[in-house]
């Protein structure tokens, strides 16, 4: 490190004045990436600037929009008291956590086996899960009605958590069997070797050691269900059973008329338990969606 | 098959049984059997009926009598070339999101892989738009885009960037398609970003020191050392980003919903709205499964163009 330093010191051209340094800094990270926090945020701010507005100040752009002058909360309390929301917000719960939970016992038991087991096809089995991708909800949700149909699911929240994770195992497979790649083989081959069977082998030590990417995983499967759409859009009809998006989309919009103090309440509560599960587990999170495609 | 019995069990033949779950091929499939039930129930066997659902003038609720390409004709002929726009449309707006978030999220990686304070809060923040429920987030875009009172356009205008009134952003065709790719690509970014940070973290060091010694410059060792240590995280983004942008349904149908005069139509927008609020399921079943061949060609393009360099 020292020599590298020396050489570069050693360049004409290269020795810096430590404020210039700073304005390099400056141009080179902090403006461009305060203009990107600012874009980014911006949505989330004007969302929750707008949801504490009176019904006469969210139409007054003669003085600045960007700030409330009169916080209310009236907005909140016709959300809570005048619409179905606590009941979008009760189904959307329970769908994402029965989906999640269902995701993944499969894929942590498909991806140990994928990952971990030697036997004719596994290869193939692996692909074929993986190809799955190429058959989005978008392909699917028209004949996946008389699927739902036959199976008496219309307006039944069994009809999301049963279909849930036809893209959430996939996923969370895909993620898992890099998490099982990851842990060396010899710590199994060591258990096996002192007489504990493969069951054993797999619910004592890999399973313990892939806690980290099961986790992440949940996450993932977590958020995707809570913010799927269009499977909730054609299956439920009846107003108590619907889940967040769909509610807020259908429900706070009457004809042309926006109600948008109510929408954007609705959509910052809607937000916000995924935004505090995501907070505290960011690290998981980043982990989980880099693991297959690091490790690959 | 003795399924109850317990592997600590010490009985010799109970030990000469329990071998057989020790082999590892039944295991490995038996492993495989509720996620190979779930994705045959709810996913294989719906493509499958899909297909056969093309070729029938069933509708809603109502399985119909085959009709042969009759579905097929119909989108192709009779639509006024609406299946023509929706096409384009599609490859337009997955083409150009693609490129845009390829290109910041790219940026957006390197600078936060650099030191700065509160790193790890800028990156929460800056991975938001990916985690949030994006039919909530495009509510507060088309807010934003309100004809009358876009936020947008006050501040274009207060900063003088544009003259009042500003665009009409949802209501004119060409703004239409633009806001559509501005919000996809404000919600897709981070994902791109993150997936690049993990690549360029796991680059060892010391090539770049080796590039130092030998003089290269910081944009040689951008191009020559982190570019192509990407490439396999870069594959990886690009196949999930382009599959889900292509088939994209939420946040388009929240926004313009095809509108105006069907000029942000997208294949999967127009397949809802013939199946469902239209009720001809066969042509809806028909138009999405149009996708299914262009998602494999783009993917098949996507696999080319990253081909490991021989």
């Amino acid at each position: 490190m020292a020599s590298v330093a020396r050489l570069k010191m050693g360049k004409p051209g290269t020795g810096r004045i430590v404020g210039d340094k700073w304005v390099g800094r400056a141009i080179r990270i902090y403006i461009p990436l305060l203009l990107l926090l600012v874009v980014t945020l911006f949505p989330f701010y004007w969302m929750a600037v707008t949801s504490f507005k009176s019904a006469s100040e969210l139409f007054d752009f003669s003085v600045s929009p960007l700030w409330v002058r009169e916080p209310t909360l009236d907005w909140y309390k016709h959300l809570f008291t005048q619409t179905n929301f606590p009941h979008w917000a009760f189904n959307t719960a329970v769908v994402a956590t029965v989906s999640t939970l269902i995701s993944l016992f499969c894929s942590v038991l498909a991806g140990y086996s994928l990952a971990r087991l030697r036997y004719r096809g596994a290869d193939s089995i692996g692909w074929g899960i993986f190809v799955t991708y190429l058959v989005p909800p978008t392909l699917l949700f028209l004949p996946l009605t008389f699927v739902i149909r036959d199976l008496h699911l219309f307006n039944n929240l069994w009809s999301l958590i049963l279909t849930y994770p036809t893209f959430l195992i996939p996923f969370c497979t895909w993620m898992l069997m890099g998490f099982f790649k990851s842990i060396p083989r010899e710590l199994e081959e060591a258990a096996l070797v002192d007489g504990a069977t493969r069951i054993q082998a797999m619910f004592r030590i890999a399973i313990p050691l892939a806690i980290p990417g099961i986790l992440a995983a949940a996450l993932f499967a977590f958020t995707l269900s809570w913010n799927e759409f269009l499977y909730s859009l054609i299956f439920l009809n009846d107003s108590l059973v619907k889940t967040i998006p769909v509610g807020v989309t259908q429900e706070l919009i009457h004809g042309d008329e926006f109600f948008w103090g109510e929408l954007m309440a609705a959509a910052l509560l809607g937000s916000v338990p995924v935004a505090v599960l995501y907070s505290f587990f960011v690290d998981h999170f980043v982990a989980g969606m880099t693991a297959g495609a690091v490790k690959g | 098959m003795g399924t109850a019995i317990k592997a600590d069990a010490v009985a010799p033949w109970h030990r000469r049984r329990v071998r057989i779950y020790d082999r590892e091929a039944p295991l490995g499939y038996l492993l495989l059997v509720p996620t190979l039930l779930i994705l045959g129930i709810f996913l294989l066997y719906p493509f499958l009926f899909g297909i056969w659902l093309s070729i029938t003038d069933s509708e809603l609720g109502n399985l119909g009598n085959f009709i042969g390409l009759g579905n097929y004709r119909f989108e192709w002929r009779n639509t006024d070339g609406v299946f023509y726009t929706a096409v384009a449309n599609t490859f337009l707006y997955t083409g150009v999101t693609t490129v845009f978030k390829l290109a910041l999220g790219l940026v957006m990686a390197l600078l936060l892989n650099q030191a700065f304070p509160f790193r790890r809060f800028v990156r929460a923040a800056l991975l938001l738009p990916y985690i949030i429920p994006t039919v909530l987030s495009y509510e507060a875009w088309r807010w934003m885009f309100d004809p009358t009172f876009s936020v947008i356009n006050w501040l274009l205008v207060n900063t003088h960037l544009v003259a009042y009134p500003g665009p009409n952003w949802l209501g004119v065709p060409a703004n239409a398609m633009a806001a559509l790719m501005i919000v996809n690509v404000w919600r897709g970014t981070p994902f791109y970003a993150i997936a690049f940070l993990a690549g360029i973290q796991v680059i060892p060091l010391d090539l770049y020191e080796a590039a130092r010694v030998d003089g290269a410059t910081r944009w040689q060792q951008f191009t020559n050392i982190t570019l192509p240590m990407l490439r396999p995280v870069l594959l990886v983004v690009l196949l999930l980003s382009t599959i889900l942008t292509f088939a994209d349904f939420q946040g388009p149908f929240v926004l313009t919903n095809g509108a105006p005069y069907n000029s942000t139509q997208l294949l999967s927008i127009w397949a809802y709205q013939w199946g469902i609020p239209g009720g001809a399921i066969g042509l809806g079943a028909a138009i999405s499964l149009v996708l299914f061949p262009l998602l494999t060609l783009v993917v098949a393009g996507v696999l080319f163009m990253l081909r490991r360099p021989e």
